[in-house]
């Protein structure tokens, strides 16, 4: 039971930040994604101080905050201080990251999480803290219900503004000229990633998190050429390397986290060489033949 | 304070290697940052920075032993892999770079996690201690590893002043660097060596997590200040070592806490302030400049209007209201009135009874600006051939930066003319 608690947890985390991150990849904010996922720490840490409570709905308003506020500050830098953006991304995640690692050493007494934690989460120990209702029934695994409402929420989201999502990430300009606002879409987005950054941070960590935003997506996007199709694609890979993943850290004793993202960087490595149309193999041996086709044509045209 | 005089004291032999350490480390790392900064691939450092993790722990797993060089070989290892991996997926596939570098990264260092959990729980007892990779311990610096890192530090600066001009041409022109016939691909290599040195050895002392900072951050900051390249690295290297220092203070005034955060810190403070304060480039430097030149703006036209109004009943000295300058040309109230109040400050208009007028000094600043105007006019005109309806709004923002140069020269090409394309006078 263990077993499937974590390995459905570990899917509904995957599906949340697969979903936004093939928007993410499209926008080429890959690495926004990345600064974000840093930068909620000190919100959380925060968060933490002034309620008191390791209640997730003020975690992920600390967070959600934080998360907007990083891409206002980077916004801010690139544009008022005109800072190239590389450099605006790395200077502000990096500050904000070393803030949060300070503030959890110095409240260490008050704070219930360790600087291991935030980098690679511990998913072992979701079946540890069930949901147990007052009259003594189990429900299950609170981590469990936290992914699941964030990707309930995330599915709204896009469900609602896909239209919106879509035109402001292929064609800005047509976005604008018809009214929908770049920027209002732009932090909504930012404010998702940061609220789904928290829901997995306990499980996955702040980096490993990236891996999930970033690895199915890229999978899915050297698959196919349709946005559906690629949304699909990367539902599927986030089930496959949370199964996969949970077996891989089984057998070697280690990080589940860290196997899940091993998987996925073994199947984007697969994608990469033998995805049949952009695969690097595929397009080399689809060349050869063709290499090898006109030529015949050319000797028989000779004849 | 006792403890930063005991500290800065170095009464302890360790805390002074350990100093001396933290310091080259953040100073090498900062210059090769200054590079890979102004080749606009900051985050490239990142992707190194975390994908020497696996390397590490791998390096252990085959030598069992903690042997820096054995360390240090596998980190390079998986620092070059990786960078070739970003280089090969943004060039051989439809992924943009950004989405190249996030997951080499972050699968790196997953695979990192991976291999050091798969170590931590097998038990052996020798592997305490590789985690301070992580996040950085610049008192763990003794003996053979500040030997090791310490040479490494110092082949990085050795490096980097022997081909100090090379790194600057590929970073700014690369293709006038290959019309000069210079091997770039070699240098550019030379540099992602540099760089995977840097991170490899920077690690001691920030961690892995934190590294991309000790590239980018003093290079960012160090940018602010200067537009020289060399002015810059050294800039860079000096806010490096400062934060170096800070560092090796933290750990040694607060073992318990980890040092690398508290480097960040203190170099992101520094960047911050540079982005804020510096001369010329900061944020409020550049403010004050925008506000100087609207008021220098303002102040301009407020003469000119003063001198259209004079020249329209041919008496320049005339009173004139707030009113009738606002119906030759309007302004908002407030505004005028300040910029009046400038204008009399500097003698150019005086006040009476809440009516001004030119001073002598006044009516001639008026009359250059309006000769500007219309030669400018003129000179669109004629030599663009722009209908002379359309040739006002231009000459209306190019008043303001004409000097006095380019006016003699404006004059004499159009031959010292007299009147502009609306038939008003020019005046001399």
């Amino acid at each position: 039971m263990d077993a499937f608690y974590i390995i459905l947890t570990a899917t509904l985390i995957a599906l949340s930040c697969g979903l936004l991150g093939c928007f993410l990849i499209l926008r080429r904010m890959a690495m926004v994604g990345d600064a974000i996922s840093h930068a909620v720490l000190p919100g959380i840490v925060i968060a933490f101080l002034v309620s008191g409570t390791r209640d997730s709905f003020w975690m992920m308003g600390g967070a959600a905050l934080l998360g907007i506020f990083t891409t206002f500050l980077i916004e801010f830098f690139h544009k008022r201080a005109r800072l190239q953006t590389d450099a605006a991304i790395g200077v502000t995640f990096t500050w904000l990251f070393a803030l949060g690692i300070i503030l959890i050493s110095v409240f260490a007494g008050q704070v219930d999480l360790d600087q291991e934690c935030v980098l690679y989460g511990e998913i072992a120990y979701v079946p540890l803290d069930l949901w147990i209702t007052e009259s003594g029934k189990v429900l299950g695994p609170r981590a469990l219900y936290i992914a699941g409402l964030v990707l309930l929420i995330n599915i709204s989201f896009v469900y609602v503004g896909y239209k919106e999502l879509l035109l402001t990430t292929f064609d800005p300009t047509f976005a604008a000229s018809i009214g929908i606002s770049i920027s209002l879409w732009n932090y909504l987005l930012m404010g998702a990633v940061s609220m789904t950054t928290v829901a997995s941070f306990e499980s996955v960590g702040a980096i490993l998190v990236v891996a999930l935003l970033v690895a199915p997506p890229a999978t899915a996007y050297l698959l196919t050429d349709r946005f559906p199709a690629l949304l699909a694609a990367t539902a599927a890979l986030a089930v496959a390397i949370s199964a996969g993943g949970y077996y891989l850290a089984a057998w070697l004793d280690g990080s589940i986290a860290g196997a899940i993202v091993t998987v996925a960087g073994v199947l984007f490595g697969l994608a990469f060489l033998f995805a049949p149309r952009h695969g690097l193999l595929t397009r080399r041996w689809r060349q050869r033949r063709q290499r090898q086709a006109l030529a015949e044509a050319a000797a028989g045209y000779r004849e | 304070m006792e403890r930063l005089i005991e500290f800065l004291s170095f009464r302890d032999p360790s805390v002074l290697s350990v100093t001396i350490g933290a310091i080259l480390l953040t100073a090498s790392s900062a210059v090769v940052g200054t590079f890979t900064f102004l080749k606009k691939k900051a985050l490239v450092g990142d992707a190194v920075a975390h994908s020497v993790l696996p390397g590490i722990c791998l390096a252990f797993l085959l030598s069992g032993t903690k042997n820096p060089i054995f360390l240090i070989g596998g980190a390079f290892a998986t620092g070059w892999i990786s960078l070739l991996l970003v280089d090969k997926i943004s060039m051989r596939s439809k992924l943009k770079e950004d989405t190249a570098i996030a997951l080499i990264l972050s699968v790196f260092f997953g695979l990192g996690i991976l291999l050091l959990t798969y170590i931590q729980h097998s038990g052996n007892a020798a592997q305490t201690g590789l985690d301070s990779f992580l996040f950085g311990k610049a008192a763990a610096l003794v003996g053979q590893d500040l030997l090791v890192f310490g040479v490494v530090a110092v082949v990085l600066l050795l490096a980097v002043t022997l081909f100090f001009k090379e790194l600057k041409l590929i970073a700014f022109d690369p293709a006038f660097a290959r019309a000069l016939g210079l091997p770039v691909y070699g240098i550019d290599l030379l540099l992602t060596t540099l760089t995977v040195l840097a991170v490899v050895t920077g690690i001691q002392a920030v961690g892995v997590v934190l590294m991309a900072a000790m590239l980018i951050t003093p290079a960012a900051a160090a940018r602010f200040w200067t537009d020289d390249a060399l002015h810059m690295t050294l800039l860079a290297a000096t806010l490096g070592a400062l934060s170096g220092l800070a560092g090796a203070f933290v750990s040694y005034a607060a073992p318990a806490m980890p040092t690398g955060p508290w480097i960040v810190m203190v170099v992101s403070v520094l960047a911050m302030l540079s982005f804020f304060f510096a001369p010329r480039r900061g944020i409020v430097s550049r403010w004050f400049q925008q506000r100087q030149l609207q008021h220098t703006i303002l102040d301009e036209n407020v003469l000119k209007a003063l001198y259209h109004l004079g020249e329209a009943d041919d008496d320049m000295f005339r009173d004139r209201s707030l009113e009738q300058i606002i119906a030759r040309r309007f302004f908002p109230r407030r505004p005028l009135r300040r910029a009046l109040q400038r204008l009399q400050r500097r003698k150019l208009v005086q006040r009476r009874n809440g009516t001004w007028r030119f001073t002598k000094a006044g009516q001639q600043k008026g009359q250059r600006m309006v000769r500007l105007h219309r030669l400018w006019e003129l000179y669109l005109s004629r030599y663009l051939e722009i209908a002379p309806d359309h040739v006002h709004e231009d000459a209306e923002t190019i008043e303001h930066i004409l000097t006095p140069e380019l006016e003699q020269e404006l004059a004499r090409q159009l031959d010292f003319p007299e009147r502009d394309p609306h038939q008003s006078k020019i005046p001399s």
